[in-house]
């Protein structure tokens, strides 16, 4: 992975074999990677025929196969699930094949795009059931979607909740190589950092998989450290809290230094919060290291170093000099990976990418970030 | 205040040797943060009645944690002070008036200081009416072992959120006196501040014409972590207690407290302000998709951020190039930065050093006294 890493790195100087081997254009004349959209599961029923017997007994006896599993972090009839445009006329937002290809992948002439399918198979609270349902949902996505679109590319879903049943799934899909991260919610029962996750990064480093960590919540907790808020808005614009804790678990856990070659993808996560988080993060280690001896490097350079960003939600005024500052107060052009969250509602038309990034800053933004980041996407 | 003040301009440019630095002539700073302790809890005594006295001694503080009298995320120093707040004649930092004037109020230039009481969690016990006792107690301790004594010093009315009756009715009763200058509520309570069931609070603070204060802190019965689960370190810890703020102020913003009472006003205290810009841009993007959710809102939610919260400094934000402390506070706007000490603690920052960045006389004036005196109705330093 590092030597990949490298040699996509040159390609900041060159066209370098990345590019060479992503080749085509997209509407911001750059090759553009989308690392972040939303096919969606239509409904359980289309998962029945990945469920083994004793499971399609199961769900069907009980009823369950008739149940909604859409996560309440992001209710598909809410204005922000789906662009008025990009809703289909019947069903859940982002379960139209076609649509999806027509709008996201020809309409941004993008290389590759990256699904995450957000389902609450992830907060489902039997560890076994959670287990067969993201089984189901990553064997659905491999034959429904990835078989259908060369542009397509998948990420893992895993249990959240038991490490040694996400190790296997993460085990069983690693062959495909079209899988190119493992999917984790920015919310669950424990912090990211902390030992009882290690073996997901154990397996992620060393099949080449990157892990994502999604907006969200499996809700095992209120949502803010003072309980729960009223309204969606308010959970939704609470996310930069949790992926701040979540960032700073890593950190002080020592994840960076254990696992050197993991990145992890903050995935609707907004980034203008975190160069301020940065300051903090680095003047509070300064005082208190001695507590977590293992964190030998500033926290701003293992977040610029181990830590990649998607750029749709972006969370400040997009064509001001805000955008440009914020951009470079991040200190790396190397964290930005374009992504058009498709079919959420963040911007309207096409202009997924703001003036501020442009020249150099676009094509990393757009294409070689990701190239660095996903190394299965060389194969 | 033109001295210390000169001292800030010297540090700009590193010129000014610390132990060089004359002390100041003519006190003007305003410190919104300043922790006061009682030498044991034998001073709050003659503040409770004989009842809650015997309570207190039986059975102690009661929160929603796992440690019985100490907090769950041990600090990296005794007292989280400075090794140098310990007065000479004993007791805990803070805890001795003469020392507390001889090594801040006096040294550092301080006109008027706000106090802070942490102690005790007087603001999430379970035992409510246990905690309306101990909040009482706290605020008569205050006037008559701080501010009568000392009267630079201004007080704080604690009160429990949770126990709204009471809440309302000790504002009512300590608004009467102008000792007392903002209402202190801690960031985590069993709900999110902007929740209506809070909202007679915010009516009785509006009525008496007094701020909240929200200092970091409090103890919910949440994890520390935002949503994420309990968090293992006081590294971890310490930082969320400004994702604890954060989401106050989301709550009040988007539920509507400010649209509900225009005049009234939050001070974040002890949470930094880095994260404010930012806070206030994200939620602006989101309420234009999700604002029929929301028709109470009759702005864009930073406009509310703009106008109804102040921040107070410290511990301030130390970016990486010093051109990005001055930008971030013009992003946020020197009419609502108030500057904090946190003195004795262990982080406080030093009015003459703090600041990294060169400030204009009147960005300089509006933070260390101007928006303070005004906000606080205090005489002009």
């Amino acid at each position: 992975m590092v030597e990949t890493r490298e040699r996509a790195q040159q390609t900041g100087q060159s066209a370098g074999p990345a590019e060479r081997t992503a080749g085509g254009g997209s509407i911001f004349g750059h090759p553009a990677i989308d690392c972040d959209l939303h096919p969606a599961v239509p409904s359980t029923q289309a998962l029945m025929p990945y469920f083994d017997d004793y499971w399609r007994e199961q769900f069907l006896s009980r009823g369950v196969d008739r149940l909604n599993f859409a996560m309440s972090s992001s209710p598909p009839n809410a204005p922000f699930s789906a662009r008025p445009d990009w809703r289909p006329k019947a069903g859940v937002p982002g379960s139209d094949f076609e649509m999806l290809k027509t709008q996201a992948l020809d309409g941004f002439g993008v290389t590759y795009a990256i699904a995450n399918v957000i389902h609450a198979a992830q907060a489902m609270h039997s560890e076994d059931m959670a287990a067969v349902f993201c089984r189901a949902v990553n064997d659905w996505l491999a034959k429904e979607w990835l078989d259908r679109d060369a542009r397509l590319r998948g990420s893992i879903l895993v249990p959240t909740e038991n490490a040694e049943l996400a190790v296997e799934e993460i085990e069983r899909r690693a062959g495909d190589r079209r899988f190119v991260q493992v999917l984790l919610p920015a919310m669950g029962e424990k912090p990211l950092g902390r030992r009882a996750h290690w073996p997901i990064y154990r397996a992620a480093e060393k099949y080449g998989l990157p892990i994502a960590v999604h907006a969200g919540s499996t809700y095992r907790h209120a949502p803010t450290s003072t309980g729960w808020p009223s309204y969606f808005l308010e959970d939704y614009v609470n996310q930069s809290g949790a992926f701040e804790s979540q960032l700073l678990s890593l950190i002080s856990e020592g994840v960076f230094a254990k696992f050197p070659d993991i990145r992890f993808v903050f995935s609707e996560s907004g980034f203008c919060w975190v160069p301020a988080f940065m300051w903090r993060a680095g003047k509070t280690w300064r005082g208190v290291r001695a507590e977590v001896p293992w964190v030998k490097t500033a926290p701003a350079n293992l977040i610029r170093e181990h830590v990649r960003f998607t750029l749709q939600p972006i969370d400040a005024p997009p064509d001001s000099d805000i955008l440009e500052q914020i951009v470079e107060q991040l200190g790396s052009d190397d964290m930005l990976m374009f992504s058009t969250d498709y079919p959420h509602w963040h911007f309207e038309g096409t202009d997924a990418l703001p003036r501020a990034l442009a020249g150099d800053l676009a094509r990393k933004v757009l294409h070689d970030n990701a190239m660095a980041t996903y190394t299965r996407l060389h194969d | 205040m033109t001295d210390v003040l000169d001292r800030v301009q010297d540090n700009s440019a590193q010129a000014a040797p610390r132990r060089a630095a004359p002390k100041a002539q003519r006190p003007g700073i305003v410190d919104c943060d300043i922790h006061p302790l009682a030498k044991s809890a034998a001073e709050f005594k003659p503040f409770m009645s004989a009842h809650w006295w015997e309570h207190m001694t039986t059975y102690g503080s009661g929160v929603r944690q796992a440690f019985a009298s100490t907090l769950a995320y041990p600090r990296m120093a005794p007292e989280v002070s400075r090794a140098d707040a310990w007065p000479p004649g004993g007791g805990p930092p803070g805890s001795d008036l003469d020392f507390m004037r001889a090594q801040h109020l006096d040294a550092n230039g301080i006109a008027h200081g706000v106090l802070i009481p942490l102690r005790m969690n007087a603001g999430n016990q379970r035992n409510l009416e246990f905690g309306a006792a101990l909040c009482r107690a706290i605020n008569e301790w205050q006037i008559e072992n701080w501010v009568v004594p000392e009267p630079r010093l201004h007080g704080s009315i604690q009160v429990s959120a949770d126990d709204i009756d009471f809440s309302v009715a000790e504002i009512r009763r300590c608004a009467q006196d102008r000792r007392y200058v903002q209402i202190l509520i801690p960031p985590r309570n069993s709900e999110p501040l902007g929740r209506k069931r809070y909202w007679p609070i915010f009516e009785a603070a509006v009525e008496a014409g007094l701020p909240i204060g929200m200092h970091v802190g409090g103890v919910s019965g949440f994890p520390a972590g935002a949503g994420t689960g309990a968090v293992s370190y006081y590294y971890e810890e310490h930082q969320s207690l400004v994702q604890a703020m954060q989401a106050v102020i989301v709550s009040m913003i988007l539920e509507g407290a400010f649209e509900a009472f225009p005049s009234l006003r939050l001070t974040c205290i002890e949470g930094g302000f880095g994260w404010a810009p930012s806070l206030g841009w994200r939620m602006d993007k989101h309420w234009k998709v999700f604002r029929s959710e929301v028709p109470h809102l009759k702005r864009a939610p930073s406009e509310y951020l703009r106008e109804h919260v102040y921040l107070t400094t410290q511990p301030v934000e130390e970016p990486e190039k010093p051109e990005d402390l001055a930008r971030l506070m013009e992003w946020i706007g020197y009419d609502r930065l108030m500057f904090s000490s946190d003195y004795p603690h262990w982080d406080f920052d030093d009015p003459a050093y703090a600041f990294k960045h060169r400030m204009t006389d009147e960005q300089k004036q509006k933070l260390f006294a101007g928006n303070a005196t005004r906000l606080f109705r205090l005489e002009a330093a």
